[in-house]
């Protein structure tokens, strides 16, 4: 089976979206957590609209870091299953354009789903008005650096069964700078700082992690292939 | 015209957890050759066609395409193989139809398709989910691909598994075609193979391995 | 596989036994090192240096908890480097080593997390505060804990090294990033009143036993490496016939 060269990328890209989308109810369910454990909160901690508006800028973010996470161990998952990333592997072009091709429908069902989502949840949890943008802004792009890196771990751990807490494990440590940063650029549009600053800097981690985790992924699928 | 071997296997090894899964393996293969490769369960079969179609590195020994070491024609390789494992490889929530789609090269008609899946029985399945049919089933999805690739060295871990006594007649007349036109099998199967000149080559555990197979 | 140059001293540091046999003779003087260094840090650290002007002698911590800090995070990079190694010029030697390093740098890293803690009692009235430095070590931790955690999952020991090299490879790309965005962080929510003082102006009697405990522990955590190391060889490859001989005579027969 040979892919001809140009499209290794969009070949993966189209048959997960399909695939997706013929399973669409599963792949909603991060945006259905993602709306459900909104609810959580003022549940868990306070009605009052004060205290809310001071959490919310970090509270969806560590909602859409873990809507993510849930997602994640489903990446490779079927495909090693069904015998698929055996042929991946066997693919001519560079393993990377196939895995950025999934990785980006991963971020297309999952990332931009919730990031379309956020004003609504902004609007529940008191988020100011002013908060709206920078919120969009922030997980637009992170949520790409979520989804990057995530494959990292799916990728390391696609072959372990319960490898889901394992997955949680490694990749969490490596998402905090992303959590980090993307709620401080909704917190500096919320205080009126300029909250470009902080975008550049995740803007720069999703450029390095677009260069470099795929590598990792690459390595990592093969690696798991000896097994 | 020179009959130089399109692939060459010198001593090639693996190891796996400090120990070497066979005995080193050596062979010669022309095209319009078909090697059925033979060995007891557990011996390194799968191991071997990984190894051949680069999913695994060895661990010594050299594998050449056309005289050239595989590191260095990578690309043409991998575009001139195919390999079925174990595992169909189809997604079970596509169709047949586009499951077939998406292992053929290039831009392939919906009637060639259909033909295909025809020849390896799944006529009228075209468009049905591949989750309502059976494992057999999935099987021959998979080896309808052999009716629509361009590659001429097949790599094929026990194609018969699953296949019923019809399947294994259509299967055999499939790659009887494929040797006729100078292609290359290298498969693995406990059956006996009712085609001609089918060369035996015999792999044997390693002594590392300590087993008595 | 000919080369020009001649890769014999390479593939021979790549030899678990030249490295078993030659650690063996060096061990016993780096334990003496050791223990000379840091025994005399410790009592001149705890003992002899003068008291801080404004922490008291709660300050006499950072004799362990800096070089725990220093060391922790060099051993990061130790295990990520012989991870590398290990992936491109599958050295088994090189995967023992990291595998060595990841539990050795765990602990250090408590030992940071907890001399920090102990340090923070006296000195702002609480165990645990999100500073910029102990938040970074808490997210250190993790990498580790992550590290080992992968090593042990996979049924396959090459499995598991490979994936904790390319995991611990992961990790420090994100190290220098972590630090950064944590420093930022901090910046940006510190609360005016508390100020976390690293050692920035320290007196020189109090930096000459620090940096004899910092370079005590540099000894040390070879010590352990080295012991470690040495005991995952004779593990994996007690069936080769240098073990035998050698656990022969060690046993006296």
């Amino acid at each position: 089976m040979s892919r001809s060269l140009p499209n290794g990328f969009t070949a993966y890209l189209k048959r997960d979206l399909l695939l997706a989308y013929r399973r669409r109810g599963e792949a909603a369910s991060p945006l259905i957590f993602f709306l459900l454990v909104s609810t959580l909160i003022p549940l868990g901690v306070s009605p009052d609209p004060a205290r809310l508006a001071e959490l919310a800028p970090g509270i969806i973010w560590v909602m859409a870091l873990l809507a993510t996470l849930l997602s994640t161990e489903g990446l490779f998952a079927a495909d090693h299953q069904d015998g698929s990333l055996e042929q991946m592997l066997i693919t001519p072009q560079l393993l990377v354009m196939p895995v950025l091709g999934k990785v980006t429908a991963h971020w297309l069902v999952t990332g931009l789903p919730l990031t379309l989502v956020s004003p609504v949840i902004g609007l529940v949890l008191s988020l100011p008005a002013v908060g709206i943008a920078p919120l969009v802004a922030s997980l637009a792009v992170g949520t790409g650096c979520l989804s990057l890196v995530g494959a990292v771990g799916a990728a390391l751990t696609v072959s372990l069964r319960r490898g889901g807490l394992l997955l949680s494990l490694l990749v969490i440590p490596l998402y905090m700078p992303v959590i980090i940063f993307g709620s401080a650029v909704v917190q500096a549009g919320i205080d009126g700082f300029n909250w470009l600053t902080p975008m550049a800097a995740l803007g720069a981690m999703l450029g390095l992690a677009v260069v470099l985790c795929p590598l990792a992924i690459a390595g990592a699928l093969r690696l798991v292939s000896s097994n | 015209m020179s009959k130089s071997p399109l692939l060459k296997v010198h001593s090639l090894s693996f190891e796996r957890d400090d120990a070497n899964v066979f005995a080193p393996v050596s062979f010669a293969v022309e095209a319009g050759d078909i090697v059925q490769i033979e060995g007891a369960n557990g011996a390194g079969k799968t191991t071997l066609l990984r190894l051949l179609t680069m999913v695994l590195q060895p661990s010594d020994g050299a594998i050449e395409y056309k005289g050239q070491s595989l590191d260095q024609c990578r690309y043409d390789y991998l575009s001139d193989i195919l390999y079925l494992g174990h595992q169909p490889g189809i997604k079970l929530t596509l169709t047949p139809e586009e499951n077939l789609r998406w292992s053929s090269p290039g831009a392939i008609s919906s009637a060639a398709l259909a033909n295909a899946l025809q020849q390896v029985g799944l006529g009228g399945y075209q468009d049905v989910p591949c989750y309502s049919l059976s494992a057999g089933q999935h099987r021959r999805v998979a080896l309808a691909r052999l009716l629509t690739t361009e590659a001429s060295i097949w790599f094929l871990d026990e194609p018969f598994t699953a296949i019923d006594k019809q399947g294994i007649i259509s299967l055999q007349s499939i790659m009887q075609r494929h040797i006729d036109q100078g292609g290359i099998i290298l498969l693995s199967s406990h059956q006996d193979l009712a085609l001609a000149s089918v060369r035996k080559y015999s792999i044997e555990p390693h002594a590392d391995r300590g087993l008595t197979l | 596989m000919s080369s020009k140059t001649d890769w014999t001293w390479f593939h021979r540091l790549g030899s678990p036994r030249w490295f078993y046999e030659t650690t063996g003779r060096w061990l016993p003087w780096l334990g003496l090192l050791t223990l000379l260094l840091l025994g005399t840090g410790l009592v001149w650290g705890l003992g002899f240096a003068p008291q801080d002007a404004k922490q008291g002698n709660s300050f006499r911590i950072i004799y362990i908890h800096v070089p725990a800090s220093f060391l922790a995070l060099a051993g990061y990079y130790l295990m990520a480097i012989a991870g590398a190694v290990g992936l491109i010029w599958r050295m088994k030697l090189s995967f023992m080593v990291m595998k060595a390093a990841a539990p050795i740098g765990a602990v250090l890293t408590f030992l940071a997390l907890f001399t920090g803690a102990v340090w923070g009692k006296p000195t702002w009235g609480t165990y645990w505060v999100w500073d910029a430095r102990v938040t970074s070590m808490l997210i250190l931790l993790f990498l580790y804990l992550g590290v080992l955690a992968l090593q042990y999952a996979f049924h396959s020991q090459e499995a598991g090294n490979k994936a904790s090299a390319i995991l611990a490879l992961v990790g420090t790309v994100n190290i220098p990033i972590i630090y950064k965005s944590v420093d930022w962080w901090y910046t940006l929510h510190q609360p005016a009143t508390i100020k976390f003082t690293s050692a920035p102006s320290m007196h020189p009697d109090m930096f000459q036993p620090l940096l004899v405990m910092i370079l005590g522990f540099y000894c040390f955590y070879a010590v352990a490496l080295f012991l470690h190391t040495r005991a995952e060889i004779l593990r994996r490859e007690r069936k080769s016939s240098w073990v035998r001989e050698l656990a022969i005579k060690e046993a006296g027969l």
